[in-house]
């Protein structure tokens, strides 16, 4: 019986994604002097089901890679190796070409053998060349053990092979293992004769289909080490009973042609742990013989790899429950409605209402806990900057501290996929130009180490993302100068801070004395606006010359369903994100005072906010109220903009499902997506940065 | 009729030639000339309903319907090609066509008077358009073609839902 594997390679990437992550951040969590077990355990266990996983889907060249990492790993994990920082650049070095690796074969590419060899003769280097005592003593001792039963070969009396007496306990193939799949496996190292035992078996009546009620004896035969078989079985352990001896007699005609093996194998295993199929000494020798194997492997699976169309989501139990939950309960009130509806009466008109509400109360649960299964906890954006810190530090020769806060805060899938170009381009930003070199900030009277946050937090109906330094800030004076040769701004205009500020959002803007690799070529701040205002969010900086800088990326909670008020302009309706919406009030013409014969403003406690009046920028001709008593004036509040919107009347408030106005149309400034009404009408969604900038046009 | 006739003389041309030839056109009405579009183009046709106003677009851009759920604009052909303005009734039509731009589908919906007819029409008897110097424009139409004596203008549906793009400026 042949599965079709493929359709488990996509869960088995992303495994391996997941598995690769936390390798990397566990690495980069290793204090050399003060070791923590778990730490090393958790790469480890990460780097064994990598292998595993890459193992029983056939990508040789990826579990035996992943072989020698966790081979280095686990003598880290004994203790029986000192923790080095090379050790540790060599792993992480590892964790980036097996990640190349994985993607290589996600996509069907060709995988980049020479890199890999080159990474794998640097992990061989470390295992081999610098052991420390420990290791060499225990290698002794192997080879000792080796040159015995190589001795006791000659003899005669050699180890031929395993006997392995394999009982599986009954649950064995619900955690995921398949014996025959390990007999495969098996049958690779030599010559497997399995006896199976049906005893166990019982009647059709009382069988359990999904118990694994069989039990083996299995002959191996060939030169295998011990370790060989353990690896295969390293899986099944806690689930089976197992006995494995040496075969002695009886079938050493196979031995013979493999003794000048042996004397080979002597070196290998005092030399390393080595991946066991290759016998061979030299680390050269050895890279060239994976290289042939990758080369061979990829090339045979392109066939079947599938170019990563669709996309899948990682969904929290609880969250799942939840839903069948509320599915639980819209199947009562849906009852009751049918009963009710069965043979309705005037009378059973309260009951009628009551279901109805409850309905209601479901659905709206329903599609909130709906909504939530595309959230995800921003720590998948954020766990990939600890290396980019570590990395871009020590190129750039400075001393960074990254700290996080905020990982668990929820945002949209989309959200997440969206944000992290960006926010990559704002961090190394943040690296290159806002922190300076040490001798620098200690000059500034300022900590050595330079700190850079990135926090995620709510406000109202947003997500906030900020990433803050304790850098050099923004100098004002640079950017206008910048800006005027430019010829971005006239060498007269007057600009607030923010104003200026925002001439870093212009393509081609680089303050940069020189470029380098990291950044300062101008290209980028602009894309990454572009990119923010594509989620519907926006970007704003503050900062303060000397003390360093924040940029905060402020993103709708979530894309696809927002709360809003209708508002009524003519026999037009337009939704206002709730969110924006401060106050709304009353107001006569006692309080308005123009500004320049024109601006409308009114005062707003001890503030002057300017009048919008919507009937005017949307030229609405039906509109009713066109003298400021008889409409009603909304404040709302967008991108640090305050403004009272005109209206004729507030309608009613709701959740409106957002659609865009682009899949079909063009984006309309200050309208900021649409919605389809109960009445299957359409209603715009207005943008309220944008309208404020309509309106000062 | 005519097609009939059209068709008969095709056929008797060769039926190879028909089928190697031969393209379907959707034809309508604007005022009192007739315009036609590649079929295969057309999704649907629908009655008009009332329609949601964009603010601040060209009057040609009517505005946005609702079309099972998405949204989906209505550009009036009348105001279009300067035919001036009809009043919308139960019988205005709204012909749902469908365009690739940037590699990307959109949907749109033109109204025009009413639809009249499904016409073959031979590809190698379609007229290249007359330049009519400035006064109309002829970019939208791909050629003429003679059916039933009367002269249809086949439309360039890419052409025709091509937006002139006026927010290009969406930097500050």
């Amino acid at each position: 019986m042949s599965i079709d594997m493929a359709q488990f390679h996509q869960v088995f990437f992303e495994e391996s994604f997941e598995g690769l992550d936390a390798m990397e951040s566990g690495l980069l969590n290793l204090d050399m002097g003060d070791v923590d077990k778990e730490e090393i355990n958790t790469i480890f266990r990460a780097a064994h089901s990598i292998k595993g996983g890459s193992g029983t889907f056939g990508f040789t060249s990826v579990s035996d890679f992943t072989h020698v990492m966790e081979t280095l790993l686990d003598e880290m994990r004994d203790g029986r190796r000192q923790i080095t920082q090379t050790a540790l650049d060599v792993l992480l070095g590892s964790v980036d070409c097996l990640r190349e690796m994985l993607t290589a074969i996600q996509e069907g590419d060709e995988v980049n053998e020479s890199k890999v060899a080159e990474h794998k003769q640097a992990l061989d280097k470390e295992l081999n060349g610098e052991s420390t005592e420990v290791p060499q003593i225990e290698n002794i001792a192997q080879s000792i053990d080796t040159i015995e039963s190589s001795k006791a070969a000659n003899e005669g009396s050699s180890q031929a092979g395993w006997h392995i007496v394999f009982s599986p306990h009954a649950h064995l193939l619900k955690t995921g293992n398949d014996p025959v799949r390990m007999f495969r496996e098996l049958k690779e190292l030599g010559e497997l004769t399995a006896i199976v035992d049906l005893q166990g078996v019982p009647g059709l009546y009382d069988l359990d289909p999904e118990d694994c009620h069989l039990s083996w004896d299995l002959k191996i035969e060939g030169d295998i080490s011990r370790e060989e078989i353990d690896d295969i079985f390293d899986w099944v352990e806690d689930d089976c009973d197992m006995a494995i001896q040496t075969l002695t007699n009886g079938v050493t005609t196979s031995q013979h042609p493999t003794n000048d093996v042996a004397p080979n194998q002597i070196n290998s295993a005092a030399n390393s742990e080595q991946p066991a199929e290759s016998n061979d000494v030299k680390p050269e020798k050895i890279s060239s013989v994976q290289a042939v194997n990758q080369s061979a492997k990829p090339k045979a699976e392109k066939k079947e790899a599938k170019p990563k169309g669709s996309s899948s989501i990682r969904v929290d139990t609880a969250k799942i429950d939840t839903l069948i939950n509320m599915v639980g309960e819209l199947v009562i009130t849906q009852s009751m409605l049918s009963l009710v509806g069965e043979d309705f009466s005037p009378h059973k008109l309260e009951q009628l209402k009551n279901g109805i509400t409850q309905l209601g109360r479901n659905t709206r649960e329903l599609q909130e806990s709906v909504m939530n299964i595309r959230m995800l906890p921003i720590s998948f954006v954020f766990s990939r900057f600890p290396r980019l810190v570590h990395d871009l530090s020590t190129k750039l020769n400075k001393k960074i501290e990254l700290k996080l806060s905020g990982e668990n805060t929820e945002v949209d899938k989309t959200v997440v996929e969206l944000i992290s170009d960006p926010l990559v381009h704002l961090v190394r930003n943040s690296l290159d130009h806002g922190i300076e070199m040490p001798e620098d900030r200690v000059a500034a009277g300022k900590p050595e180490t330079g700190t850079v946050n990135l926090n995620a937090y709510h406000r109202g109906g947003n997500i906030v993302i900020e990433v803050v330094d304790d850098g050099k800030g923004l100098n004002k004076e640079v950017l206008r100068a910048k800006a005027i040769e430019k010829g971005l701004i006239e060498e007269d205009a007057i600009l607030t801070d923010k104003q200026t500020y925002e001439l870093i959002f212009h393509a081609g803007f680089s303050t940069a004395e020189k470029l380098t690799d990291v950044s300062g070529r101008g290209v980028g701040m602009d894309v990454v606006r572009k990119n923010i205002q594509s989620l519907g969010g926006n970007i704003e900086i503050e900062s303060e010359l000397g003390k360093g800088s924040t940029i905060a990326i402020h993103l709708p909670l979530t894309l696809a369903i927002l709360d809003g008020q209708s508002v009524a302009v003519g026999d037009e309706t337009y939704i206002v994100p709730l969110v924006s919406i401060i106050e709304t009030l009353n107001i006569d013409e006692s309080m308005v005072n123009r500004v320049a014969g024109k601006g409308e403003t009114f005062r707003l406690r001890d503030e002057y906010l300017p009048i919008v009046r919507m009937h005017e920028i949307f030229s609405v001709e039906t509109a009713k109220a066109t003298r400021l008593t008889e409409g009603l004036l909304v404040v709302v509040e967008g991108q640090g903009m305050r403004c009272g919107l005109f209206v004729d009347d507030l309608l009613g408030q709701q959740q409106v499902v957002i659609k865009s106005l682009e899949a079909n149309y063009r984006r309309v400034e200050g309208i900021s997506g649409a919605t389809i009404l109960g009445d299957g009408s359409v209603a715009l969604i207005l943008d309220i940065p944008g309208l404020v900038r309509l309106s000062n046009l | 009729m005519s097609e009939a006739n059209n068709l008969a003389e095709v056929e008797v041309e060769g039926e190879q030639k028909q089928v190697a030839n031969a393209v379907q056109f959707l034809s309508f009405i604007l005022g009192k000339e007739q315009y036609a579009v590649d079929i295969l183009r057309v999704q649907e046709i629908r009655s008009w309903e009332p329609i949601s106003r964009i603010p601040n677009v060209p009057s040609y851009e009517k505005g946005v319907v609702n079309l099972r759920g998405a949204i989906v604009p209505v550009i009036d052909l009348r105001d279009k090609f300067n035919l001036g303005h009809a009043e919308y009734t139960p019988m205005t039509v709204v012909v749902i066509l469908q365009t690739e731009i940037n590699g990307k589908n959109r949907i749109m919906g033109v109204v025009v008077d009413a639809v009249s007819n499904v016409i073959d029409i031979d590809k190698t008897t379609i007229q290249s358009p007359p330049e009519f110097g400035t006064k109309v424009s002829t970019e939208y139409i791909n050629g003429l073609a003679a059916v039933d004596e009367q002269m249809v203008m086949l439309l360039d549906v890419d052409k025709l839902l091509k937006l002139d793009d006026v927010d290009d400026e969406d930097e500050n």
